[in-house]
């Protein structure tokens, strides 16, 4: 490895940094590279309009898009980090990673990105709803600095079947959840931390719960952190007995949960996007009776985003790629609930007449609260809380059996 | 008597100049013996402390306390070995009781027809089929429901993950029983099975007794390789244990591989640490087999100086042949429920059946999964037949059978559980700067399906009654014409079954194939990993279907060629 090294180093020497600003020069450069985007690959919907945005980037701009299909995102951390361990500073194997959270900051606390930042300086970046989704350039406490480019809101909303569960006995906090499990015993669960979404439901009623709030947007401080999440798991105690299988087994994610509600196993479920629901009974999935609710103090809301490793082989693909996914276009589509239902990152009224007009058009399905009755959002915890709390999880309920 | 054919032949020296010119096996212990160390390496290394780019740089135990520190860990490995044993045990003694009770009858043709597609369906596929039958929502609940048991929605009963890990168990049985029984199958030829059973029946012995006493402990010699790679295997099974084995805590294995999935990438560390205990929690449970080996050859040693007959043992043989049938059955029957799955509207509890059929779900998958298909074919293949020709050359210079360090070396990916070194391997695949290539990933598989290979082939190999060859030999013909005329054409089946087990390896390999194809290279099993975390059942049915018809197409070469060849040779028969 150690003899590699000045090889390596020596190639890099010629080659042009590739910048956002100059972006006639990233079009000419971009032409004929593949980009191979890595993205998590569990949905098939998604996957079909990742095909969509690629045969579009290649038809316009001549950039070939191959999805690799991920089951966990760190997957592709993993990757390019063996890559660097190896000397591989060049030529590595992801041009493009769906990314956010916790991902993301290990990603840009090792220097495992693609820097300086560039998202800003993207063609399309005006048009991103930066004063009201304040998580496109704050993704879970840390700034992204442009190092990743925002592609999708997402947003905390339950769901449940009103053919079987009266609007009146729906909960709206995480208090009255916890009455709610009470008295429907064995009806509510959430995915196994560490699921992205198991997680968060462990954030949400940390955040609902927490004696000061303000606490959650700094690192974990180690002298106050059990009595900080101390009312947490007083909460989780009391619920975990109420749970489906009585806590001794959880669902393993949100289409776990999906399939569940649909069997007729669990009573309310939640996702992080509030077109779920609307998409499922598209498909088929789930019963045409199931609604969405949200709490009225709020829930937890964030931001998805892509971003490309230090060692990009196609860093001008990946860029005219994330410029493309910023589109109007593009992000009207996804909007769409009979194509994926994400909710855009984009600022609707900045936009051009004829794409406002798109977006107003989308009909966004019977079980999908419209924006304005999302309810309030509530920040996303430094990722510092989501890691230890889920090591504490662990250590409390990892042997329920 | 039987030990005529284990002892009595004088093996004809390796003469000849062709089998001394280049060392097959030389060649192979490099190609499969390098990697592995290397990555090998490449966990242990960060296990004590070293992995220069996270800034481990120097030897420290930390993370070994770190790994005993990990909640909940002695349970974690205490289910994996309890896994490893019980399954293990459980295939072994079905496989045994009912080749005791029904070798050479034809009840037992019948079920090996039945059991023999079994060990084409993977793991995983057929772990999914048992899920969505034995749930509470499964398709055995809404056989009864809400008819007999006032269910309108699903019970809230532990199963599957249940906190023993039995369902997990039971779906490993069915895969392993399928493989021990192929292996049998393939060795037994080579038993004096006919002049056995005529005597011991003659002298009074029941079936299955006469059986244990005269013919097992030759037989179990010949299995007893798979019987450790089915335990190694058990021990370290990450797909099967993540779909039905309990899940806190979790077996060892889905915890490293967590631990390895982990975005704070220092987890690193404590995976390769981890990885080290799992290599010793298998090592661990090898040595309890040997002991449990020794008990068993006392029992039976006690069985045949007691004298006992049991003439009649009727229930046992049948108990036997049901749980063949059994297992096999609950696999076509999960097919069959995966299969409705993939074509079905909305499908509520209780209704037994789909209230819309749609083949939505297949329109939306095929077109995705062309490429992936035709690659896993032709890796598979490719992988599968050069490992034949590597195996036979091996076999034929007689490096497995001469030196006990080099056959170490070939079962060493089959004994080493693949997460504990696959990461190492990763790393080196970077280090000398390959590109993810299809040379380099059916390299790759080269590693992990030439062991199996070898292994299927070189049971029957060594136990072809060498009096053909020698008789050959005296008949003036060089070695090389004696392999290719005489003992090729003999083993034909077992070669064909060996490239099918080769070809079904490869096609079902999950992570090294996701490490070192860097998931460019994509084959049906990475695909259908990848869409089974997200736990659609429509999208489970499609890939785990096509990813048990692929391999199958092997299988069924493999048992429909020797019914064509030896359609008029009655002794080439089973």
């Amino acid at each position: 490895m150690a003899l590699l090294a000045p090889l390596a180093l020596a190639t890099i020497g010629p080659a042009m940094a590739t910048d956002a600003a100059n972006w006639e020069q990233v079009l000419t450069e971009a032409r004929g590279e593949t980009v191979y985007f890595n993205a998590w690959g569990g949905s098939a919907n998604i996957n079909a309009y990742i095909q969509w945005a690629g045969d579009a980037v290649k038809a316009r701009y001549g950039v070939t898009v191959v999805q690799v299909k991920l089951d966990d995102t760190a997957r592709a951390v993993t990757s390019v980090l063996a890559e660097k361990t190896a000397g591989r500073n060049q030529h590595g194997s992801v041009d493009l990673i769906w990314i956010n959270g916790e991902n993301f900051a290990a990603m840009k606390r090792q220097g495992l990105l693609f820097s300086p930042g560039w998202a800003t300086k993207l063609p399309n970046w005006d048009l991103v709803d930066i004063d009201n989704q304040p998580t496109t350039t704050t993704d879970f406490t840390i700034p992204t600095d442009g190092l990743e480019s925002p592609w999708g809101a997402a947003k905390l909303v339950f769901f449940y079947d009103e053919a079987r569960t009266p609007k009146k006995d729906l909960p709206d906090s995480a208090k009255d959840l916890l009455s709610f499990a009470k008295a429907h015993p064995g009806r509510f669960s959430y995915p196994q931390p560490p699921d992205f979404i198991g997680s968060s439901f462990l954030k949400q009623v940390l955040s609902e719960l927490i004696a000061d709030r303000t606490k959650l947007q700094k690192p974990v401080d180690d002298a106050t952190f059990d009595a900080d999440v101390a009312p947490l798991f007083a909460y989780l105690d009391q619920l975990h007995p109420l749970l489906w299988r009585k806590g001794k087994a959880f669902p393993k994610n949100y289409p776990d949960m999906k399939q569940k509600l649909a069997d007729g196993e669990l009573d309310i479920i939640f996702a992080f996007n509030p077109a779920e629901a609307s998409a499922g009974i598209a498909a088929g999935e789930l019963p045409g009776s199931v609604r969405s609710f949200v709490f009225s103090k709020g829930t937890l809301g964030n931001t998805h985003f892509v971003g490309i490793p230090y060692n990009a082989n196609a860093k001008a693909g990946a860029l005219v790629l994330a410029n493309f996914l910023l589109s109007p276009e593009a992000q009207v589509r996804k909007q769409d609930p009979k194509i994926w239902g994400d909710p855009t990152v984009l600022a609707v009224s900045k936009l051009p007449e004829a794409d406002r007009a798109a977006f107003a058009a989308l009909d966004l399905g019977v079980a999908t609260l419209p924006p304005d009755k999302l309810g309030a959002t509530l920040a996303e915890p430094h990722p510092d809380w989501m890691t230890r709390i889920e090591a504490e999880w662990i250590k409390r309920y990892g042997a329920a059996n | 008597m039987g030990r005529q054919t284990e002892q009595n032949h004088i093996r004809p020296q390796a003469g000849g100049s062709m089998r001394d010119r280049f060392s097959v096996s030389g060649l192979v212990l490099a190609m499969i013996g390098l990697p592995i160390l290397a990555g090998l390496a490449g966990t242990v290394g960060p296990a004590f402390g070293l992995l220069p780019a996270l800034g481990g740089g120097h030897l420290t135990l930390d993370h070994f306390a770190e790994l005993a520190a990990q909640p909940h860990l002695s349970r974690s490995a205490l289910i994996s070995f309890a896994t490893a044993i019980v399954t293990t045990g459980v295939s072994l003694v079905l496989v045994m009781l009912f080749t005791a009770g029904y070798a050479g009858t034809r009840m037992f043709s019948r079920i090996q027809h039945l059991v023999s597609p079994l060990l084409a369906i993977p793991h995983a596929a057929a772990a999914f089929g048992l899920a969505f039958l034995v749930a509470p929502s499964g398709l055995a609940m809404r056989l009864v429901s809400p008819g007999l048991t006032d269910y309108g929605s699903p019970p809230d009963w532990l199963v599957p993950q249940d906190p023993l890990g039995l369902t997990m168990m039971a779906g490993l049985i069915v895969k392993e029983m399928p493989f021990l029984f192929l292996v049998t199958l393939a060795a037994l030829p080579q038993v004096p099975l006919v002049q056995a059973r005529q005597l011991s029946a003659s002298l009074g012995y029941g079936r299955i007794r006469g059986f244990l006493i005269s013919v097992w402990p030759l037989l179990y010699r010949q299995i007893r390789l798979p019987v450790f790679a089915v335990l190694a295997y058990a021990s370290s099974v990450v797909d099967v244990a993540m779909i039905l084995g309990p899940a806190l805590p979790a077996p060892l294995a889905v915890r490293i591989t967590e631990w390895m999935a982990d975005s704070d990438l220092q987890m690193r560390f404590l995976a390769s640490a981890g990885a080290l205990l799992q290599f010793a929690l298998t090592v661990a449970a090898m040595v309890t087999w040997l002991v449990l080996e020794q008990i068993g050859s006392v029992l039976l040693r006690w069985m045949s100086r007691s004298g006992v007959r049991k003439a009649d043992d009727r229930l046992l043989r049948r108990s036997a042949c049901a749980a063949m049938t059994l297992s096999a059955a609950l696999v076509f029957l999960g097919l069959a429920v995966l299969f409705l799955w993939s074509i079905a509207g909305l499908w509520p509890f209780p209704a037994l059946l789909p209230g819309s059929v749609t083949f939505q779900a297949w329109m939306r998958a095929l077109p995705q999964a062309g490429d992936a298909i035709a690659t896993t074919i032709s890796l598979a293949s490719s992988s599968a037949a050069i490992a034949l020709l590597f195996s036979i050359g091996l076999l034929w210079q007689g490096g497995v059978r001469d030196s006990r360090a080099f056959s170490s070396v070939l079962y060493l990916p089959l004994i080493v559980p693949q997460l504990c070194f696959v990461f190492g391997l990763q790393i080196l695949s970077v280090a000398l700067g390959f590109d993810a290539s299809f040379a380099l990933l059916l390299f790759v598989h080269l590693i992990f399906v030439l062991p199996y290979v070898t292994l299927s082939l070189s049971q029957p190999w060594q136990a072809l009654d060498q009096r053909y060859e020698t008789l050959a030999a005296g008949l003036g013909k060089s070695p090389l014409q004696v392999l290719l005329h005489v003992r090729l054409p003999l083993l034909t089946r077992a070669c064909l079954t060996a490239f099918a087990v080769g070809f079904a390896v490869s096609a079902g390999l999950y992570l090294p194939t996701l490490l070192i194809g860097a998931g460019r290279i994509v084959t049906i099993t990475t695909e259908a990993v990848a869409l089974s975390s997200g736990g659609d059942r429509r999208a489970i049915g499609i890939y785990a279907l096509l990813q048990t018809l692929v391999p199958f197409g092997g299988f069924l070469i493999a048992s429909l060629v020797p019914h064509l060849l030896f359609r008029d040779r009655r002794a080439m028969r089973i």
